[in-house]
């Protein structure tokens, strides 16, 4: 049994991937359903759909200050964040925070 | 005179008295739904001296939402005396702005330490063609008294800092977060937070729009859900990744909208709905998704439990970079490696041979270029290196390599692009000092600017 996300990239994160807004993807088999976390995922998206520099993405273990992670339309934060585990059909957003006006 | 005569001229002063009773009547019906409502006329105050009734000026003005149950004559008189601080009166600030003035908002402060450029009018709808040149604080307060009588609008010319925030805010009920950039709105968050006011934060940027109210309502703040800023050290290479100077028009118009739309409901105690909340705009898909916000972080710096910040803080050190929203100057080459827009213009006469490289993307190479140039952009330089090469050897000096000149619209790009030329065996590439705003400033007034 593997997993099948969406993952989606707003606010100009879709610049750092190719310019793809949305994407279905299917998670190699070493992403244990039930057991996966986004921990596994974050490094997974950078080295697999990150089209720009890792430390635009990523800083440490972690996404880089400034980008908030959804999943499921709440802010991950209330999910557990990295620790979260990933369920099949599961939309995780990676939005950049903006600052313009 | 016959008592007939007596009882006529009676009768017609009666009638005459009668008409003129009627037609005050009348008036005072025509004056608008104020009779209907049976609403005093005469302005009261409060022991606060707020006012506690609306004059039949006021009614007549403010009658289409008067008469909507969610505002109404209370919802309206709080709105009257309220006041509204809208930092920032460029693309958000514009239509916050005049919504909040044509609304019934009684005193509005507007804050911004820039002038009126050509670039701005695009999205910046409360400044005009005549105002160019102008303070935009000031343009936006003529532009409020134009619009509007019933509000007593503040300009305020002046670049908010830790210095200077607090004693700005303090006066304020409620505080509109429409600047551009990632200091101010820290600063702006810890002096509310601080000074316990509700914060209506939008943002914009080419499609996108965010909008949210921090500090209100038991929610959180700014820094609860953003406790660091974006690394500087990498934020100039995400900006020239995601385009930070590109913006749609209408797109901070739509923010700027709802947020005049989040400070009117918080006023007339409707409630804002969007305290943990976030909105996220979409232009390009057309959507509106409101997610949901951690809430107030008990660990938080500054509104958490046993808070760090306890008075404003040096804003720019914390976030790496300061409140102007102009491109930094970066200085990356030697000198040796750079000329400069006369010594490119002196080539350029003596038909001196060289290969003149544009590396801004294309759409701003459409917009402008200098004859002659070849424009690689620099995201695909790497991949285009063959393209230089044929080029660089090209002319009449085909024995050798031309001289490569490389520039961009400010002079920032074309040094990381030289940069990865000499790596690549292009020694002879140079980069062209301030770039083409240099070269329309110094050598050409001709030239276009964007």
């Amino acid at each position: 049994m593997t997993l099948t996300i969406t993952l989606e990239f707003s606010g100009g994160m879709e610049l750092l991937f190719n310019n793809e807004k949305s994407k279905q993807v299917t998670l190699p088999e070493t992403f244990t359903p039930g057991s996966a976390t986004l921990k596994e995922l974050l490094p997974w998206v950078r080295d697999n759909l990150l089209t720009e520099r890792a430390e635009l993405f990523m800083q440490g273990e972690t996404v880089r200050p400034g980008i908030l992670v959804l999943i499921n339309d709440a802010d991950w934060e209330l999910e557990g964040e990295l620790e979260y585990v990933i369920k099949d059909r599961d939309t995780i957003v990676f939005i950049s925070t903006l600052h313009g006006g | 005179m016959s008592g007939d005569e007596m009882d006529v001229a009676a009768l017609q002063a009666e009638i005459e008295q009668l008409r003129t009773e009627n037609a005050a009547l009348k008036a005072s019906a025509a004056s608008g739904a104020a009779s209907l409502l049976s609403i005093p006329f005469t302005v009261g105050r409060d022991d606060s001296g707020a006012t506690t009734e609306l004059t039949n000026a006021e009614i007549a003005r403010f009658s289409r939402q008067l008469l909507m149950p969610e505002i109404g004559v209370q919802g309206q008189l709080k709105l009257r005396n309220i006041s509204v601080l809208v930092v920032g009166c460029g693309g958000l600030g514009a239509p916050a702005i005049m919504y909040l003035a044509a609304a019934g908002i009684g005193r509005l402060g507007v804050v911004d330490y820039d002038v009126v450029e050509a670039s701005n009018l695009q999205r910046q709808i409360i400044h005009d063609e005549p105002k160019v040149g102008m303070r935009k604080s000031e343009s936006a307060k003529a532009t409020v008294n134009r619009l509007s009588s019933f509000c007593d609008c503040t300009a305020y010319d002046m670049l908010l800092d830790s210095s200077n925030a607090m004693d700005l805010i303090k006066p304020w009920d409620i505080v509109v977060d429409a600047t551009d950039n990632v200091a101010t709105r820290y600063l702006l968050n810890d002096a509310c937070v601080l000074l316990n006011k509700p914060l209506v934060s939008g943002s914009a940027l080419r499609m996108d729009g965010q909008l949210t109210v921090y500090n209100y309502d038991g929610g959180p703040c700014y820094r609860c859900i953003f406790p660091k800023p974006p690394p500087a050290e990498t934020e100039s290479q995400y900006t020239s990744i995601t385009f930070d100077f590109r913006i749609c028009s209408t797109v901070p118009g739509i923010i700027g909208c709802l947020q005049a739309l989040e400070v009117v409901k918080i006023a007339a105690d409707i409630g804002a709905k969007f305290s943990q909340k976030l909105l996220i705009f979409d232009a390009t898909f057309g959507s509106f998704r409101t997610i949901k916000l951690r809430g107030r972080s008990p660990a938080c710096a500054v509104c958490g439990d046993e808070p760090t910040i306890t008075e404003l803080i040096d804003y720019v050190q914390f976030c790496g970079s300061g409140p102007s929203d102009k491109t930094p100057t970066q200085r990356i080459l030697e000198e040796v490696d750079r000329i400069t827009v006369e010594e490119l213009g002196e080539f350029r006469k003596a038909a001196h041979s060289h290969l003149l490289l544009d590396v801004r993307e294309k759409v701003q190479y459409d917009i402008c270029s200098l004859p002659h140039s070849l424009n690689i952009p620099l995201a695909e330089l790497e991949g285009r290196l063959p393209d230089v090469r044929a080029a660089a050897r090209h002319g009449p000096n085909t024995s050798g390599t031309l001289p490569i000149y490389v520039i961009c619209r400010r002079g920032n790009d074309s040094q990381l692009a030289v940069q990865m030329l000499q790596k690549t065996g292009f020694g002879q590439a140079k980069d062209v000092i301030g770039g083409l705003e240099t070269w329309a400033r110094d050598m050409d007034s001709s030239f276009p600017t964007y």
